[in-house]
């Protein structure tokens, strides 16, 4: 297999936890705690887990929006995980992020004119002349009016402010794209167009994404495969079908029971899980999911689970699955 | 925040129509307003020349005669022509002040939001610092030792009053910095400056208004103060805060030569305070003190 | 509580050496320097500036001076005036009964005043009596201290005279009390005028907050009458608030008195100061920033402590 275009290994981000008397660090708050992902060119990786499992912080630090605190992150070959501004500059062209809040996400203050000149102008593409056009087809391209860049964003609904989110992530002709949760915050019956949309300019232009979902629902219709984190690791990853009907961490398997509409064809055996999702503070020992794990071993507590090839394209970090 | 919440509809629209219900905030607007155009159109309102002197007409009651519709001082001058230019004065002084005072305040909050960790550290102590003095001590000191110009008078009223703004801006950033759209900046590589200056400010422009009008008021106020101490601005260049001084050794006989100048820094210094907080209320629900 | 005061007070030190870094820099930046009261007087030779700048250690460098400024403000050696050779501490230190006297009585005044109006307008909240407060409070807030003091002295002093239009003391008359009060009267009426406009507005937001919290709605649903609702459960909630702004509005006191002294002649630190500013005298110009300054940080120390002292919840931040 050739170069992935996107290679994150060993990705650890941790926050300290300082004190109010003198900012002593007391604690570290392992987010992303070994992170190995593979995203080849034109497929879509869902990321999924519960919310406080890291998959938001891992996407951030693949863009670089938060410094990692160890491992690689390879973007068309190259290491970018310890590039500086003006290095990365090219890097930023590349890959583009759609956050979940459609309301957060865009400047209330600009136009929406504004918000899609940003791109051309950090990276001084084309001239004023040509703006316009750009943007035009830009709004053509995600399905808005093109004379909604003279409006500002409170003045559209959620659907088409995330649509407007998208024709910014476009606008560079990136060849990834991460989706913070890009649907989650909109109506069920916008949810589709969005996802429809960007499924279309996936095909049309042979984009990469990362999908972060808590959604198994959405991930069962987006995604080429699947990545599941538990606490700042990656407990299984597979081809989508793979995953909905054949997953094998205890992790994944509960995740899915959980689901409230059920994946046509697969039989539902509910598993409730036991307590709470520890803090990533004070993460358990050993695998972070034995407190919680129906067939955990003494063993679980001690060592932690390596990532292991157990089907074509099919990885489990667990002790108890063998091929 | 109440900006990206905002439903649909016009926003200004629904800022006017807050700010509409506050009455005293209206008649602040056109006290001020009024108070501009006066400044502006002085040469045409003014009876005379503000300097001219006429011994022959010292200490002339207002109301007595149409030349002199607020009567003339100690020196024959007429009053009115010497309250309309003074207002100029004051209000270019005020003005200025102002814009010095939000530009500095503006700068340092939103450098010490952005940036944070020792910067911000160091500058939200330097603000507490210079907030340990007393303004006027402040003023003083400074206005005693530098020779007294419009702009110098203007420059140190505005930096010595600009540590509020900053910790207003510093709050609104910090609150801000956090928002995606921010994060989306950053992830199409745009530089400090421009999420600061393009992204950021434009978004703390509500509380900041509301700040440079109020400042407005402070600083007629202090540079009336220290004109009438003999620091600001000089004879015989007419400033109310200097008419005071002059009006004060003819108390007992002529108190009109006080009363007027001091009702004209009462009516602007009410006027701006009562503009900004109707302008408060409007812009910014959260900040509400008054019914 | 122990370990709360010794934090605040570590922390005040940094404050403290800023203060004097400022108060220092601002004297040494100004125009014609410390010494701007002999250059610019033509009838001293420019070898006697020489010689004078010898002896006040203005030839050395300039953080020697400011170490040496800085050890002398903490062992009482605040130097000497340029008019006298007085020491300057005790030269400020005389005019601090009178401004502290003017402070005391106003504050008193505006504190009893600004918090019956703002508790009765928070009690009341939209009534004719809260609107007109309010309203009143915002008038008052724009009411130039200076001029309202000279309008005062013309009605009171010389339409009227019921009071003295200034000083502290008839000549010959020193320490009669009643006269005293007599000349506090219009002084401490015009400076509490501001403080008592601030104090409502924000002891009515302060109440108006306690008021709407769910120990309130639970004091009332057991029964417990509105006055001991008031004071007993209110009362020590609001306080915090107001304590700081204690602290937090010391500067502005400071400034409102300096305004008031110099209306009324009143001898106090204002005064001082005022004549300071025409005789062009540095060292007392200096020490009164500083004096003024340490005030500041001190009181604002003192309003932390009691708002620690009332409410434990602080001290564990």
């Amino acid at each position: 297999m050739a170069e992935p275009l996107l290679k994150v290994s060993g990705l650890e981000v941790h926050f300290p936890i300082r004190s109010a008397f003198l900012r002593r660090r007391v604690g570290t708050v392992r987010a992303v705690d070994g992170v190995d992902l593979e995203v080849a060119r034109g497929e879509t990786l869902a990321l999924v887990g519960e919310s406080g499992c890291g998959k938001t912080t891992t996407g951030k630090a693949i863009l670089r929006l938060i410094d990692s605190t160890a491992g690689s992150i390879r973007f068309g070959g190259e290491e970018i995980a310890h590039h500086g501004t003006s290095a990365l500059a090219p890097f930023r062209r590349r890959m583009q992020i759609v956050f979940q809040d459609p309301y957060a996400s865009l400047n209330p203050r600009m136009t929406v004119g504004g918000i899609l000149a940003a791109p051309f102008d950090i990276h001084r593409i084309g001239h004023a002349g040509d703006r316009a056009e750009r943007i035009s087809a830009l709004l053509r391209t995600v399905g808005l009016p093109a004379d909604a860049a003279r409006r500002y964003p409170h003045e559209f609904s959620g659907g088409q402010r995330q649509r407007i989110g998208i024709a910014r992530a476009l606008a560079l002709e990136p060849e990834l794209i991460i989706g913070d949760e890009p649907v989650s915050a909109l109506d069920v019956s916008i949810q589709a167009q969005v996802i429809n949309l960007m499924k279309r300019l996936q095909a049309e232009r042979g984009l990469a994404y990362i999908m972060i979902s808590h959604n198994l629902a959405v991930v069962s219709h987006v995604a080429d495969r699947v990545a599941v984190m538990y606490l700042g690791r990656v407990v299984e990853t597979a081809p989508r079908e793979q995953l909905f009907f054949h997953a094998r961490h205890p992790y994944t398997q509960a995740l899915l029971s959980a689901v409230p509409e059920p994946v046509p064809g697969r039989s539902r055996s509910r598993q409730v899980l036991q307590g709470d999702v520890p803090s990533p503070a004070k993460p358990p020992s050993g695998c972070h999911f034995h407190p919680r794990c129906p067939i955990a071993q003494p063993r679980c507590a001690e060592e932690t689970p390596r990532s292991r090839i157990i089907a074509p394209n099919h990885a489990v970090a667990c002790h108890m699955v063998s091929a | 925040m109440s900006a990206t919440a905002a439903p649909p509809e016009s926003q200004a629209g629904r800022v006017w129509a807050r700010f509409r219900r506050h009455r005293l905030a209206l008649a602040g607007a056109f006290v001020v307003a009024l108070l501009m155009a006066s400044a502006l159109f002085a040469p045409a309102f003014a009876p005379q020349d503000p300097t001219l002197l006429d011994t022959a007409l010292r200490f002339r009651p207002p109301f007595a005669e149409w030349a002199h519709p607020l009567g003339t001082d100690e020196l024959g001058r007429d009053t009115l022509s010497r309250l309309l230019y003074g207002g100029r004065v004051s209000l270019t002084v005020g003005l200025v002040a102002m814009v010095t005072t939000v530009a500095t305040g503006a700068l340092i909050g939103i450098t010490a939001g952005f940036l944070g960790g020792w910067i911000d550290m160091l500058l939200m102590r330097f603000v507490d610092t210079m907030l340990c003095f007393p303004q006027v001590f402040l003023l003083l000191v400074v206005a005693a030792f530098v020779p007294p110009t419009l702009l110098s008078i203007s420059l140190i009223i505005g930096l010595s009053s600009w540590m509020e703004v900053s910790r207003i801006v510093r709050a609104e950033i910090l609150h801000l910095k956090e928002q995606d759209f921010v994060a989306a900046a950053r992830a199409l590589g745009a530089s400090r400056r421009r999420i600061m200056f393009r992204e950021l400010l434009p978004n703390a422009a509500a509380p900041i208004l509301v700040a440079a009008t109020l400042k407005v008021a402070s600083a007629v106020l202090m540079e009336s103060y220290i004109s009438y101490l003999g620091y600001g601005v000089q004879p015989p260049l007419a400033s109310w805060g200097n008419m005071l001084t002059n009006a004060q050794g003819y108390f007992d006989t002529v108190p009109w030569l006080a009363i007027l100048p001091g009702a004209a820094i009462t009516l602007t210094v009410m006027g701006f305070n009562f503009l900004g907080d109707g302008l408060r209320d409007a812009l910014d629900p959260r900040l509400r003190m008054d019914p | 509580m122990i370990g709360f005061v010794a934090w605040r007070l570590l922390q005040a030190i940094p404050l403290l050496i800023g203060v004097s870094l400022i108060g220092f820099g601002l004297m040494h930046l100004a125009p014609g320097g410390p010494l701007a009261v002999y250059t610019l007087n033509p009838t001293i030779q420019v070898q006697d500036i020489e010689r004078i700048k010898v002896i006040f250690g203005l030839d050395q460098p300039i953080y020697v001076q400011y170490v040496k400024w800085a050890s002398g403000l903490f062992s009482g050696n605040w130097g000497y005036t340029f008019f006298g050779g007085r020491p300057v501490l005790d030269v400020i230190l005389e005019r601090v009964p009178a401004t502290l006297l003017l402070m005391g009585s106003a504050l008193s005044v505006a504190i009893v005043l600004g918090l019956s109006i703002g508790v009765l307008g928070a009690v009341k909240r939209y009534s004719v009596f809260d609107v007109l407060a309010t309203t009143g409070a915002l008038f008052a807030l724009s009411f130039p201290t200076f001029w309202f003091g000279l309008m005062a002295i013309f009605v009171f002093a010389i339409q009227l005279r019921w009071l003295p239009s200034g000083g502290m003391w008839e000549l010959g008359d020193e320490g009669n009390i009643l006269a005293l009060l007599e000349h506090l009267v219009l002084p401490t009426l015009v400076l509490a005028l501001v403080i008592t406009a601030t104090w409502s507005r924000y002891s009515r937001s302060a109440f108006l907050e306690v008021m709407q919290q769910d120990f309130m709605r639970t004091a009332r649903a057991k029964g417990v009458p509105p006055a001991a609702r008031l004071l007993r459960h209110a009362f020590p909630n609001a306080a915090k608030p107001l304590i700081a702004l204690l602290g937090v509005e010391l500067p502005f006191l400071f400034s409102g008195a300096l305004v008031t002294e110099t209306i009324f002649g009143w001898p106090g630190m204002g005064r001082l100061f005022v004549d300071a500013l025409n005789m062009k005298e540095y060292p007392v110009l200096m020490g009164m920033m500083m004096f003024t300054a340490i005030f500041v940080v001190l009181g604002n120390l003192l309003a932390d402590i009691a708002i620690a002292a009332i409410d434990p919840r602080v001290r564990l931040r």
